[in-house]
């Protein structure tokens, strides 16, 4: 089985499961006790945490660590949310549909249950939320914009800097989830110029269960996990001590060896989209071409059924994803294939191909010399129906 | 190692089938496919009810098999339920597994298992598969797939698939017709596999577990026109809401007085009339057979004796059937035969063998 899904998820890096291992029997106290053994795992806590904000360039207080990117998602938006409603009456929030459903759903259910206005932003056909975009649609009202580092599905990295800026001057809170980008892009929170930025370990190496939320001091945020004082009364809950510490080295070899990684993994991906595009008819990448993940190459191809065309290669022996993806056979075009403005025939059938530091050579042209007879395959099946 | 599909419903049966081809050395991929309900009703759907997903599902990761769903909505409304609801336009009553069987297991999801690449796919139907060497004096030499009852004689689903050909018998495995039910049940448990089996209904899974007529009230309402109740002599007596509301032998519920028990005998779609009649002219010893599939792929060129089952759930009646050309057979009972009903399917046997099958007209 050749495995080209980095984009859902990685294997735990051995030097990773190595540091989080003493945390699960030696060192197994809980950081909030006053003896030693709490007192031993606290202090991996903190270190972690200060080895986090070292990539982040930030202070370790604005850094609170969550189960997942879904939770850091939720508690910037919810939190920010309530805290702002509550200080200034705040209602208005801004998103792109072609954000993750950790961002929309959150967003519905704001609207739904919490009387807050959500307007949905336009995007390009890249998929991409230009800083023109969110400079029109701002206005005295709006609260929060909300705007992804870079898209899971189809890997177009947006201007975060530059609508970070706008936000700013316009004193409108700005939270960016990067969960995707942090596996390639720098996140240098300063540089970058994010109130909050959402980031979960098991995209860069780091294991699943575990995530962390950026906020910049001053920022207002009421909790929506009570209970303990932990993480700064943001998050309550005993912290999970190996997996943090697995968070804090993921991150920080991440960082370390961010070139060397791009560099392996680019001319992969390109050569994948060159060859797909030129043997595939009726194929286009959706997507951005240049402000793009450099691991992420994502398809839609006329005419097929994208569930099926995964079946077909992990029969084959290929792991990919599709963003039509469905385990239960009910396939629909997702939100961003609809954002960008695919028809139904096109947007039925995305592939999405994400190459990793273990992707060999080899691995890519194995791939590339099954794709184009399996997606003919799944073409005539389609016409068969 | 050849490569087997299994068509799973989450069921014991395909379950069952799964387990026991991996067992026999077949490297196995559990498949189902996504049928379509009613919108609103995906929840009532006898087949792929989110629920039998999960647990077709849980049984191939028992197994370790890869299990893949399969979109089959469209294909499946514009076959099976288009099927149903012209059977009913026209009178009949028809049996939309028949046309799903052929249709959506036996060619669509059959096609996506080849591609798969797969030499054979399977189901959890009581019935078997013997190949044979066939007749020197057959017009077609070599090796033939016979398709048989299931041993379990109580359980025996080889009726609905009289449809196959050789060409789709050819890849077909029935691990489960070789065992009964208990034996069945027994190997669910021994691999540890669930072995609660969905409630024995006659009901079709698109139904949503409702009666057939409140589907057609609410997908072809224009067809349930009243019209009247016409005895065998001529004699309109009431008025019925309906054809399609009423089944061949029905007694109840026709809303008519009559001095003796009345019965349904026919319907006539031309002119909406349903025809009623006592006990005695219900029965008859006669039925002709459109579309017949004959499994051997050969017409028999002489008239033969078999016995016939006129529903799924019939006994079998001895009889003599003969080819009559353009894919109709002739059937004769020996005795007459009551409900016998237009748009089910009359099954041959002989003995174990399914011989054919076709559409009672």
């Amino acid at each position: 089985m050749i495995y080209l899904d980095y984009s859902a998820t990685t294997p735990v890096d051995s030097r990773i499961v190595e540091a989080m291992s003493p945390f699960f029997n030696d060192s197994f106290g809980n950081p909030s006790s006053v003896h030693r053994f709490g007192q031993i795992a606290e202090a991996a806590v903190d270190s972690s945490r200060e080895s986090v904000a070292r990539v982040l360039n930030c202070s370790p207080d604005e850094i609170i660590f969550t189960s997942c990117g879904s939770e850091s998602d939720n508690l910037a938006i919810r939190g920010a949310a309530y805290a702002l409603r509550e200080k200034t009456g705040a209602k208005w929030i801004l998103a792109s549909r072609a954000e993750h459903p950790a961002v929309t759903k959150t967003l519905e259910h704001l609207g739904k249950y919490d009387g807050f206005l959500i307007e949905w932003l336009d995007v390009n056909e890249h998929g991409m939320v230009t800083p023109e975009i969110v400079a029109k649609a701002i206005c005295g009202e709006t609260a929060i914009v909300s705007v992804m580092y870079a898209n899971n599905e189809i890997g177009t990295i947006n201007l975060i800097k530059e609508i970070a800026e706008i936000c700013r001057a316009n004193k409108i809170l700005f939270h960016t989830d990067a969960v995707q980008a942090a596996a390639y892009l720098p996140v240098d929170v300063n540089e970058l110029g994010v109130d909050m930025m959402s980031l979960g370990a098991h995209k860069f190496y780091g294991p699943k269960g575990v995530g962390a939320l950026y906020v910049r001091k001053g920022t207002p945020l009421v909790p929506h996990l009570t209970g303990g004082g932990q993480e700064f009364n943001l998050r309550a809950g005993t912290q999970n001590v190996p997996y943090i510490v697995g968070f804090a080295e993921a991150l920080r070899l991440t960082n370390e060896e961010r070139e060397q990684r791009v560099a392996h993994v680019k001319p992969l991906r390109d050569k994948i989209i060159g060859s797909v595009l030129e043997s595939i008819p009726d194929s286009q990448l959706t997507g951005a071409m240049e402000s793009r993940l450099p691991h992420h190459a994502s398809f839609a191809f006329k005419g097929v059924d994208g569930n099926l065309l995964l079946t077909l290669l992990d029969a084959a022996g290929f792991a990919c994803s599709s963003g039509s993806a469905c385990k239960t056979g009910n396939p629909e075009p997702s939100e961003v294939m609809n954002a960008i403005g695919l028809s139904r025939e096109w947007g039925l059938g995305s592939l999405r191909v994400t190459v990793g530091v273990q992707t060999t050579a080899a691995d890519v042209d194995r791939f590339l010399s099954e794709l184009p007879s399996l997606v003919e395959k799944a073409r005539r099946l389609h016409t068969n129906k | 190692m050849p490569k087997v599909v299994v068509a799973m419903s989450g069921g014991v049966d395909s379950s069952v089938a799964a387990a026991l081809l991996k067992e026999q050395g077949y490297e196995v991929v559990g498949m189902m496919l996504r049928l379509w309900s009613e919108p609103g009703k995906e929840d009532s759907n006898r087949c792929c009810t989110p629920d039998s997903m999960a647990q077709a599902r849980r049984v191939a990761a028992i197994l370790d098999i890869p299990f893949y769903v399969i979109d089959a909505k469209d294909v499946f409304r514009e076959t099976v339920v288009e099927y149903f609801l012209e059977g009913y336009a026209r009178g009949e009553t028809p049996n939309p597994c028949l046309i799903c069987n052929r249709k959506i297991r036996w060619t669509f999801l059959l096609d996506h298992a080849l591609a798969l690449g797969a030499d054979f796919m399977a189901t959890g139907h009581y019935a078997r598969v013997r190949k044979v060497e066939s007749d020197a004096l057959s017009l077609s030499k070599g090796r033939k797939v016979e398709l048989l009852r299931g041993v379990d004689r109580n359980k025996d689903q080889s009726y609905v698939l009289h449809v196959l050909d050789q060409e789709k018998l050819k890849h077909a495995l029935f691990p489960v017709g070789e065992y009964t039910k208990p034996e069945i049940r027994q190997i669910a448990e021994k691999h540890g596999l669930p072995t609660a089996s969905r409630k024995d209904s006659q009901d079709l899974c698109f139904l949503a577990g409702e009666d057939y007529r409140n589907f057609l009230q609410r997908n072809a309402a224009e067809m349930l026109k009243p019209g009247e109740i016409v005895t065998r002599e001529g004699q309109a007596i009431g008025s019925h809401n309906g054809l399609a509301n009423y089944t061949i032998g029905q007694r109840k519920g026709l809303g008519v007085a009559s001095p003796v028990p009345l019965y349904v005998i026919t319907k006539d779609a031309v002119r909406n009339t349903l025809i009623v009649g006592t006990q005695e002219q219900l029965g008859s010893k006669e039925l002709v057979a459109r579309d017949v599939n004959w499994v051997s792929g050969e017409t028999p060129r002489e008239p033969f004796r078999a016995e016939v089952k006129i529903r799924y759930t019939a006994k079998e009646a001895e009889a003599l059937i003969t080819p009559n050309g353009e894919g109709q057979a002739q059937v004769t009972f020996d005795a007459p035969q009551r409900d016998i009903t237009a748009g089910q399917a009359a099954v041959f046997y002989q003995n174990d063998v399914v011989i054919g099958g076709g559409i009672i007209i």
